[in-house]
């Protein structure tokens, strides 16, 4: 796959088309039907998720969010071959990728309701907390590859960033470390076309994110990140690739951010209705859906009940978080060493001291 | 006169010296098309076109880097960045280069920039957007370090920034970016570089702080004022070069000094100033210097941030201890 769609051809690999039409029988994959349509089901979670969650931000019960929506086939296909040894080193826009290692809605919320707790995704083997200095993630990904290689395991790390997180010094160094170590990282550039309004022909002079992996002497591949029969192939040959020794893989996922950054942005001041009308076309939800349908795998009416479903879920998960126990001081100096100075200690007491002072005023 | 927030004055400093002078050059993430995150930079693109305000890569090290290479072949970079927990990449231009490069030239290369970045907490943000570096800049020999608390000293000691040969780190104190509004003068001015400013006179105590904190202490005079104690205060205005004289001065006259600010404590600008005031005005003393300030730990999320950031209570509380000390 790797030669055959060699970045330097400037050949994107695709399966389906924008109507879940499959155009490229070599590479369609064999998925029993059952694992398909859970595939859909997550990303259908996903984006039931995603939407309510904007609307909980409007409402005020949720601070600053950023949503995935439209992005969604590249963390589900992620999420299809990532195993529970694997490696997850996020970015903050693969909510998929979060649920499918373990993580938990509720997780995801208390992030972005401002507590610390939800980023330990206590339930998830092997997955670091999201990670907000834009790729400077990718570099702890290769130092996890290391380990891997230095002990011999059959794990693979898989590394989120977006498309003008390619622009700063700590993707290269990442990636260039990884290929002269030849460790096991997979890169998943979701290239969802902006890094907030700046479009990504203002990144790089490069056609492609891809071709950098050339120079790097490492495999690569751009791929339609809004097909998710293309997503789960090139994932899972990167996966073999990697396992097999030789080295990462640079996957660039090309992709819409159908949504805002984040809710406190607006996309209306940068981009056109046409550009999103154009991008609707390739929804990676809409193809899926309507290759599942074409062979009898799924109905409209089935939809329509689980969205019912995946509501209440999201509900109950949301509420869940908004009633998490309140934040206490010891939260704020309880996690900053194990072996806390005593001046640190100080401080916690003055505090203590100050809020008694507070209290009795009143 | 017209009304302003500090956005607005930060917006019409950035205006006058893009009209006066070809030389200044704006850049950043998303500051050309969109005008930035905090819309500092509105409007400006439109009016001086795409090469003089301008939307960069994502590369805080690339951003700075390329400024100085602006700046020694005669340009004066103005640049963003777009969260001051975002600069760090940035860190190794900065500290190698910017604040070395007049020195190691023997003055050929003048490092003309300023380098922007809202800072400070309080807007319930995510991780790495609240925290408070001043202290950390400061600390590097070589540069300025400016801070304003209104929208006319924000306009006016930007324009003193630009204006200035010497490299300013500018830090804008997001949370009242458009909290305050005031009176501004259209018309150009500038507030010099390196001249605390004293906002109210007072007998008891002195109490030196800057950004948005002023606002705070403030509200904790009005606490003390009640209480039958008269507080002076002092805004910074500029960490460095700091204004010792006016800080001195005041101590000498109130015997008592209190610093107020958000950064963690330790290794601070309020240890700076104790320790400007144990040599200045040592023999004045009637209370040892108090540093009101950030815990020395990680800015807490929104759910907890209150305990972190410092409200007028707590100001009012070290006020009350200092002075019946
Ligand atoms: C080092 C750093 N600089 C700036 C920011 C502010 N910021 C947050 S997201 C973002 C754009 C990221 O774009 P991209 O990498 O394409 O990912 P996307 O957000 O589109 O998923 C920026 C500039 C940051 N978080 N970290």
């Amino acid at each position: 796959m790797f030669e055959e769609y060699n970045p330097i051809n400037e050949k994107i690999f695709r399966v389906i088309d924008n109507d879940g039409k499959v155009i490229n029988k070599k590479w369609m994959p064999e998925i029993d039907n059952e694992r398909l349509v859970k595939a859909y089901k997550d990303m259908l979670f996903a984006r039931t998720a995603d939407l309510q969650t904007v609307s909980y931000q409007r409402q005020g019960r949720i601070y600053t969010y950023p949503p995935n929506y439209g992005q969604e086939a590249i963390s589900v296909a992620t999420g299809m071959v990532m195993r529970d040894e694997d490696w997850l080193v996020p970015a903050f826009r693969e909510m998929g990728a979060y649920l499918a290692k373990g993580g938990t809605l509720k997780d995801i919320f208390l992030v972005f309701m401002g507590h610390e707790d939800g980023n330990v995704f206590k339930n998830a083997n092997h997955m670091l907390p999201m990670s907000v200095p834009i790729a400077s993630q990718l570099i702890h990904a290769t130092g996890i590859g290391y380990e891997i290689k230095y002990n011999k395991k059959k794990e693979v790390v898989y590394a989120f960033c977006g498309d003008s997180g390619t622009s700063e010094g700590d993707f290269h160094e990442a990636v260039n470390m990884a290929g002269a170590w030849k460790v096991p990282v997979i890169f998943m550039i979701q290239n969802n076309q902006y890094g907030i309004s700046t479009p990504f022909k203002v990144q790089t002079a490069s056609k492609s994110i891809a071709i950098k992996s050339v120079a790097y002497g490492i495999a690569g591949i751009q791929v339609d990140g809004n097909d998710i029969f293309a997503m789960y192939q090139a994932i899972k040959a990167a996966s073999d690739y990697a396992l097999a020794g030789n080295g990462p893989v640079l996957i660039e996922a090309m992709t819409y951010r159908k949504g805002a950054h984040t809710t406190s942005d607006d996309p209306t001041k940068y981009r056109t209705k046409e550009e999103e009308d154009a991008w609707d076309l390739t929804d990676p939800l809409k193809r899926m859906k309507a290759y599942l349908i074409s062979k009898k795998l799924w109905s409209q009416k089935e939809e329509d009940a689980l969205v019912v479903e995946f509501k209440k879920e999201v509900e109950r998960q949301f509420v869940e978080a908004e009633n998490y126990p309140a934040y206490k001081i010891g939260d704020v100096f309880g996690y900053m060493y194990e072996d806390m100075p005593d001046d640190l200690k100080k401080q916690q007491n003055d505090y203590e001291n100050f809020l008694k002072w507070k209290e009795a005023r009143k | 006169m017209k009304v302003m927030n500090m956005v607005n004055a930060v917006n019409d400093a950035l205006d006058i010296k893009l009209k006066e002078d070809r030389n200044i050059i704006v850049y950043g993430e998303d500051v050309g098309v969109e005008g930035g995150v905090f819309r500092v930079t509105e409007g400006l693109q439109a009016k001086y076109g795409a090469d003089r305000v301008f939307d960069s890569p994502l590369a805080e090290s690339g951003i700075v880097g390329t400024a100085i290479g602006m700046a020694a072949a005669g340009l004066r970079p103005v640049v963003e960045m777009q969260f001051s927990g975002f600069a760090y990449p940035a860190l190794n231009q900065i500290i190698s280069h910017v604040s070395r490069l007049h020195n190691r030239s023997r003055g050929r290369y003048k490092m003309a920039m300023v380098i922007r970045m809202p800072y400070g907490g309080g807007i319930n943000a995510l991780e790495h957007h609240s925290e408070s570096m001043e202290a950390f800049y400061a600390h590097i020999p070589g540069l300025k370090v400016v801070i304003p608390s209104t929208p006319h000293d924000a306009k006016g000691l930007l324009i003193s920034a630009i204006e200035s040969n010497d490299p300013v780190i500018f830090m804008e104190p997001k949370r009242i970016y458009r909290a305050i509004k005031q009176e501004v003068a259209e018309e150009k001015f500038t507030v010099p570089i390196g001249k605390a400013k004293v906002l109210t006179q007072g007998t008891d105590v002195t109490i030196v702080t800057y950004g948005a904190l002023v606002r705070e202490v403030q509200k904790a005079m009005v606490m003390a004022k009640e209480a039958g104690i008269s507080v002076e205060l002092i805004d910074l205005r500029t960490i460095y070069p700091i204004d010792k004289e006016t800080i001195a001065a005041s101590v000498k006259k109130t015997g008592r000094i209190i610093t107020v600010a958000e950064a963690p404590t330790s290794f601070g600008i309020g240890a700076e100033i104790a320790a400007i005031i144990s040599e200045e005005a040592f023999l004045h003393l009637e209370a040892p210097p108090k540093r009101v300030g950030g815990f020395d730990t990680i800015v807490p999320l929104p759910r907890g941030e209150h305990f972190y950031l410092i409200s007028p209570e707590r100001i009012f509380y070290e006020i009350e201890r200092t002075v019946k000390y």
